[in-house]
């Protein structure tokens, strides 16, 4: 009898493919269901987001950080604003930075809870994707009272926040942090203990921390490996040292371990927006800002910890209102170039899980 | 009182007395009668599966705090009727590079096998189109074409994806097909006898139920039985996030219709010989014997899709790892356990 003859086959996954976020393309060499070789194709969603700032005035340019990572808007905004604000050497209102980290960290949970949403999804848990939507539901509502955006928010401005916080804020965020916690424990009863999430994600896409360090991986994904490296703790930026919170970190650095710092992590941000609501100062909401904004010539680099982890902006202005060149770094490009290190040998079943749990998140990628 | 059996036998017994006073042979009037009732079949389980896609919407929604349909009619009861309408007036595509015969065939073999095992279903008292000595047998038989349909759509479709869910589907139904069969093999063995009736007419209280006297079987017949019909936690074949929609990927319209048809008519398939074999089939007091019938088989419908909306799905190793290294040997001590003291 004549030997089988079996080949590997290329498959092209994206950049249409339900479970790509967004537009990315794997190539795929695979035998029968097993990844032999994987090629993230990158790029799909490129704005030219760093050549556009050239051609911008500092202010005009805020707005457009908001596309870097839409799903964590205030984050970018905050970056960009903090590096200019360091480089002309503002500082803003106690309030206003107040506001900064209420917004970044409802921010921060808005954003968990649609990783937690769309990786129960790419595991085939369906249900929790729409509990975890419900929650964000309100997170929008109170960001829409706001500023009036659901998305992109354009909030953070150099010497404070667009717009003060209304009334009704304080008591609608309030009663927001009191509901959530149950809410988390809702999502952990559904999947946590769950057997076939167990069998999915314990001890799949194990990620060595010295890989991790390797390629610079950054944010949840690093502190699943049991590295504590938290740009809030470790060079606290804002107010974030007068709050009490912990950084949760994970130990075999698995797709669970993934899921469990970022669980947690939305309980330490609501517990740091229920200390920041109740030690919220009175006064002004913004410093007054020239708006021909010229920061004096010089360069500067200042990174903050986004949801995906490392943020940083390298700014090098010359003096005048346009930045001569602004620098990107995001975090979730280099969570992704580690991918391809952690999926060869896995199942198709299991990339899937994999790049759910990195939370990775295109348009921050191709920028 | 408002047994279906009665309104059967009036009417075959009035369509029989025309028939014979117009002098037709009666080879043809029989003809005619199986005719009859395989289109009352038909109708019947294409109602069935078109309420249970509404149902299962409904179920869902409500599941993750939605409404789920609710502008077409009476909280959405006229959305399937109108989906419908669209299949059928949607283009029917087939791909440039496609197998054309089997790519036509694949639709119609899994909608006749879903439906050929009906034959041997008793809806009621009665109500059971033919009741053949060996109707398990054949239930089991006729079902497992389903995977030939499968491997058929996968292949001819010349996609990669649909290939991948065509191989993962034969080699998931192929593993699950026996220790469903073991744990039906409890049942048989119990009843002494094949046949369906027989089986039901076992069960006449409800403690003579088979669901106390096989716990065991039934747990593993309903594991394996939602293997069966490719749905969570076992749906890898059609896997969403990970093969876009597995074998039925290039399908569309009526086709494309055909196999969410049969995904449905199989869940009604596999709960009611579930009920049949295991809560009494149409037994029970006070209720006309096909209520109960229904009631029960949605009962294990709603199971399955609770179910469906709560897991997480399986990866394909675990899959098979989880049938022939656990169900089997569990179905095997089943069938010991059942042979020792029955």
């Amino acid at each position: 009898m004549k030997a089988l003859k079996t080949e590997e086959f290329e498959v092209n996954m994206g950049p249409h493919h339900p479970s790509t976020h967004g537009v990315c393309k794997f190539v795929l060499t695979m035998d029968g269901e097993q990844i032999i070789d994987l090629v993230p194709h990158i790029g799909f969603l490129h704005r030219a987001l760093e050549k556009i700032a050239e051609n911008r005035t500092y202010l005009q340019y805020i707005p457009f950080t908001d596309r870097i990572d839409y799903v964590s808007s205030m984050f970018c905004n905050y970056g960009f604003v903090l590096t200019l604000e360091k480089l002309a050497k503002i500082e803003a209102p106690e309030r206003a930075e107040y506001i900064r980290v209420i917004v970044m960290e409802l921010n921060r949970i808005a954003s968990h809870l649609i990783w937690l949403g769309t990786f129960a999804l790419d595991i085939g848990a369906l249900t929790p994707f729409l509990y975890a939507f419900r929650e964000r539901e309100r997170i929008m509502d109170l960001f829409e009272m706001i500023c009036g955006q659901r998305m992109t928010f354009n909030y953070i401005r150099v010497g404070g926040v667009s717009k003060d916080l209304p009334p009704e804020f304080i008591p609608k965020a309030k009663e927001f942090t009191r509901i959530f916690e149950p809410k988390v424990d809702e999502y952990e009863n559904i999947l946590t203990q769950n057997p076939i999430f167990l069998e999915r994600a314990k001890g799949v896409g194990v990620l060595p921390r010295k890989l991790a360090i390797d390629y610079s991986v950054t944010g949840p994904n690093l502190r699943a490996t049991g590295f504590k490296w938290d740009l809030r703790k470790e060079e606290p930026y804002s107010i974030y040292d007068r709050f009490d919170f912990d950084i949760p970190f994970g130990a075999n650095s698995d797709t669970w371990d993934r899921y469990m710092v970022r669980i947690r992590e939305m309980r330490e941000a609501n517990r740091i927006v229920k200390q920041a609501l109740e030690q919220i100062p009175e006064g002004d909401f913004k410093k007054r800002v020239p708006v021909l904004f010229k920061p004096p010539a010089g360069e500067i680099y200042t990174r903050i910890e986004s949801t995906r982890g490392e943020m940083g902006f390298y700014i090098i202005s010359d003096g005048t209102t346009k930045p001569y060149r602004v620098k990107l770094r995001t975090a979730s490009f280099s969570n992704l170039a580690a991918l391809p290190e952690i999926a060869r040998g896995c199942l198709i079943a299991d990339l899937v899980a994999i790049f759910a749990s990195f939370d990775v998140i295109m348009p921050d990628v191709d920028r | 009182m408002f047994e279906l059996e009665r309104l059967f036998k009036a009417v075959y017994i009035w369509l029989e007395g025309i028939s014979n006073s117009l002098g037709i042979p009666h080879f043809w009037f029989d003809l005619f009668t199986m005719l009859l009732i395989a289109v009352i079949v038909l109708a019947v389980m294409s109602v069935g599966a078109m309420f249970l896609v509404w149902w299962e919407r409904k179920i869902s929604a409500h599941f993750q705090q939605r409404f789920g349909p609710m502008r077409t009619g009476w909280h959405g009861w006229l959305q399937l009727p109108i989906d419908g309408i669209k299949l059928i007036t949607k283009e029917d595509t087939t791909p440039a590079l496609a197998d054309k015969l089997p790519f036509l065939i694949a639709p119609i073999v899994i909608f006749v096998a879903s439906f050929l095992a009906f034959v041997c279903l008793p809806f009621g008292r009665g109500l059971i189109v033919r009741d053949l000595n060996i109707g398990i047998l054949y239930i089991l038989a006729v079902t497992t074409f389903t995977v030939i349909s499968i491997l058929m759509a996968g292949w001819a479709s010349n996609n990669k994806y649909s290939l991948l869910g065509g191989f993962r589907s034969a080699a998931q139904i192929i593993s699950y097909e026996v220790p469903l069969t073991l744990s039906v093999l409890g049942v048989v063995i119990l009843t002494q006898s094949l046949s369906m009736v027989k089986i039901v007419s076992s069960q006449q209280h409800i403690w003579n139920w088979n669901i106390w006297k096989q716990p065991l079987g039934f747990l593993i017949y309903l594991t394996a039985a939602v293997a069966e019909v490719n749905r969570t936690p076992f749906d890898i074949p059609e896997a969403e996030q990970e093969l876009v929609a597995g074998y039925n990927i290039e399908y569309s319209g009526m086709k494309w219709a055909m196999f969410f048809f049969a995904e449905y008519t199989n869940l009604i398939l596999v709960c009611g010989v579930a009920t049949t074999l295991f809560l009494g089939g149409w037994n029970g007091p006070l209720l006309p014997s096909w209520i109960w019938f229904l009631g029960k088989t949605l009962f294990l419908i709603w199971v399955v899709m609770w179910f469906r909306w709560t897991f997480p799905r399986v990866r394909v190793d675990q899959l098979m790892g989880f049938g022939w290294k656990f169900l089997l040997p569990l179905a095997f001590l089943n069938l010991i356990l059942t042979g020792l003291f029955a």
